[in-house]
């Protein structure tokens, strides 16, 4: 047990007054980064980051997590209320959040999103604290042949998930691969689909059309059907804590999947984004409440959540033990380690012992300090509801347009994002689904450079998947989860009752 | 997504019309990639791989298939297909506020996005929501002033700034 010892000792180091007062600034600073569309974690820590130069460095980690613990809290905020995700990884969380605010329960919505990330976070912390130099070998064992698996597992997880027809949930699919292909090709370097237009050249960012699709497309159905927008039901009481915590254990099942999909998903490292889909994908599809996903169930918020989160915090192991952040924010992160002359790697845990437990025990205060103030504020979040929807309504335009903008700093952007916002609305209105256009447009690009690399490496032979029992294990589950919709229908056929079950 | 007609208005298009048309413009986009795909070329490259186009080629082939058939399916005339989507007063509706963005994004050009954000928000609240003048310059000044000082001053990241602000000094 001489982690538990070290863990006290982290303990001692990070339960100071100061130390604590930094958790409360950087979880403030973190909930507005969080909020606010175009200002991710990254960013926000970039930004504060010189301001840290001149702390100890254990006292400068504890404010830089918790302005990251504080944009994953944050990002759920604006997802749920106003079906515009904060963060990239939000976005899963709008799918059964905002249709809750919608029925009125966007409180119970964002104190269950709130709880998840705190259970998923507090997993991964304690996984950390127990396994690390275990876990992060592992993480050396991917190659692009694993990477690709893994992306075809997360889109074989959510196949056939949409509300529309195959064929719709396919093109739409389709269409995010094709929109993700446009720009400068990462391998070979050649413009593809720019037709000599300068703005083409980055392609299509992920958080521009995401913000057209979801948050404009929203506001313009929301106009169309008369400013449903909040509806009265939107009262404010204050047992939301009480209420949905009281329905939270029978998810148990959920929270230990999208757990363990999540810190899988951090270490390997796929990355928070991917996660919060496969988690809500395999919920979907194995919880007795599945059939119910999209149309506001309480699970379907738990689910992405929690494997978001848990995912976002194992992302910090393979930085701390390895030197590899495992997502953006534990690059920049790993950035000021070196500045503050932090060697990351295996000798960290040798040489600063109490840097390395002070950070694990900061997570672990962090994330307690973070969900006690984000649950106090849950009524005030959810009275901005309240506010009459001919303020809220061109607000959000703005803040949508602010967003859209600081994506590149281009305005091309911004228009574009109005154009994504009629896309949106259209495929609403006549059932194509977002979701897959979405995860295409987020994976497409990994996905075809690590499909590429991997082709590479074995010369085109495609049974490169299948050359270890790592890689081709997680293949053949994604093949079976990709077929599971068609093998469920073929079953209903043979038993023959005549239904012919469609694959939604 | 019922809509009643008698107090909906005229309805302007119909969900047939509305899904083929979306079907055509999946096949644009299908024709517009592979054109751009097959000019940089789709082939297997002995020591290089796939050629750039290969990847979306294929991708955009099954979304011209799949939209194929969703444009099949959406040609018959059905009783599902012939019902409104779209009716005068939705559609007007979401002009107000589609119409004004237009303006807005186009105005951020070059009075810079606090000027015309106040602007917009200010005009939706009192030509839409019916507020009275005062609230809405003091809503809409105070949204900007917030944004600005959150974007410009705490946050330093640059937003696309006018004649207003530069006499400001930013």
């Amino acid at each position: 047990m001489d982690e538990l010892n070290a863990l006290i000792g982290g303990f001692a180091v990070a339960l100071s007054a100061y130390h604590i007062m930094l958790m409360v600034i950087g979880i403030t600073l973190g909930v507005i980064i969080g909020v606010l569309p175009g200002l991710g974690g990254a960013n926000g820590v970039a930004i504060l980051l010189p301001l840290t130069f001149t702390m100890a460095p254990t006292a400068a980690i504890i404010l830089l997590t918790s302005i990251y613990w504080g944009a994953l809290f944050g990002g759920a905020i604006t997802s749920i209320l106003f079906n515009i995700p904060g963060e990239p990884w939000s976005v899963a969380t709008t799918f059964d959040g905002h249709p809750m605010a919608q029925n009125g329960k966007a409180d119970e919505a964002l104190v269950g999103a709130f709880t998840s990330s705190f259970v998923g976070a507090i997993f991964a912390v304690i996984m950390i604290t127990f396994l690390a130099p275990m876990v992060a070998k592992f993480a050396l064992k991917f190659g692009p042949a694993e990477f690709f698996a893994v992306q075809f597992l997360t889109f074989a997880s959510f196949l056939g998930m949409g509300r529309g027809t195959a064929f719709k949930t396919l093109a739409s699919m389709c269409l995010g691969f094709a929109l993700a292909s446009v720009g400068l090709d990462g391998m070979t370097g050649t413009l593809r689909m720019t037709f000599g237009q300068d703005e083409l050249l980055n392609g299509f960012k992920f958080l521009v059309a995401v913000i057209g699709l979801f948050g404009i497309g929203e506001i313009l159905s929301s106009m169309e059907d008369g400013l449903k927008f909040n509806g009265p039901t939107a009262k404010l009481r204050m047992d939301a804590v009480i209420r949905t915590w009281k329905q939270l254990p029978r998810m148990w099942l959920t929270f230990v999947r999208s757990c363990i999909v999540g810190c899988w998903m951090g270490i390997t490292p796929g990355g928070a984004t991917p996660a919060s889909f496969m988690g809500y994908g395999i919920a979907k599809r194995l919880s007795k409440q599945g059939k119910n996903f999209g149309k506001g169930e309480l699970e379907g918020v738990v689910a992405p959540e929690t494997a978001a989160h848990a995912a976002g915090t194992s992302a910090l192991l393979p930085m701390l033990t390895l030197g590899i952040p495992g997502s953006p924010t534990a690059a920049v992160l790993l950035g000021g380690l070196l500045i503050w002359g932090l060697q990351p790697g295996p000798l960290l845990f040798v040489e600063q012992p109490d840097f390395v437990w002070g950070l694990i025990a900061s997570m672990y205060l962090g994330n307690v300090v973070g969900l006690i103030m984000v649950l106090t504020c849950v009524p005030f979040f959810a009275a901005i509801l309240r506010v009459p929807f001919s303020i809220i309504a061109p607000a959000i335009v703005v803040i949508c347009a602010i967003g859209a903008y600081t994506v590149n700093n281009a305005m091309f952007d911004v228009w574009m994002m109005l154009i994504f916002g009629v896309m949106g609305y259209l495929f609403n209105k006549l059932r194509y689904p977002l979701p897959p256009l979405v995860l295409a447009l987020v994976l497409g690009d990994q996905a075809e450079s690590s499909f590429r690399q991997a082709m590479l490496v074995s010369q085109g032979d495609i049974s490169v998947f299948w050359s270890n029992w790592l890689c081709g294990g997680i293949m053949t589950l994604g093949l079976v989860m990709a077929f599971w919709p068609a093998l469920t229908a073929l079953r209903a056929k043979f038993a023959g009752n005549g239904v012919v079950a469609r694959p939604a | 997504m019922s809509t009643n007609e008698e107090a909906e208005g005229r309805p302007l298009a119909s969900y047939r019309t509305l899904d083929i048309a979306v079907a055509i413009f999946f096949l644009v986009v299908c024709a517009i990639v592979m054109v751009d795909s097959l000019r940089i070329g789709i082939a297997w490259k002995a020591n290089e791989g796939p050629q750039p186009g290969l990847f979306p080629f294929y991708i955009v082939l099954a979304m011209g298939i799949a939209s194929l058939v969703n444009l099949a399916r959406a040609l018959p005339h059905t009783e599902e297909g012939a019902e409104a989507a779209v009716s005068s007063v939705g559609l007007g509706r979401m002009a107000a506020i589609f119409v004004p963005a237009v303006v807005f994004v186009l105005a951020t050009h070059f009075i810079g996005i606090y000027v015309s954000a106040t602007i917009y928000i200010g005009a939706f609240m009192l030509f839409f929501g019916k507020f009275p003048l005062w609230k809405a310059v003091v809503v809409s000044l105070g949204i900007a002033i917030v944004n600005f000082l959150m974007f410009e001053v705490w946050f330093l990241v640059p937003l696309p700034k006018g004649p207003l602000e530069a006499a400001l000094g930013y």
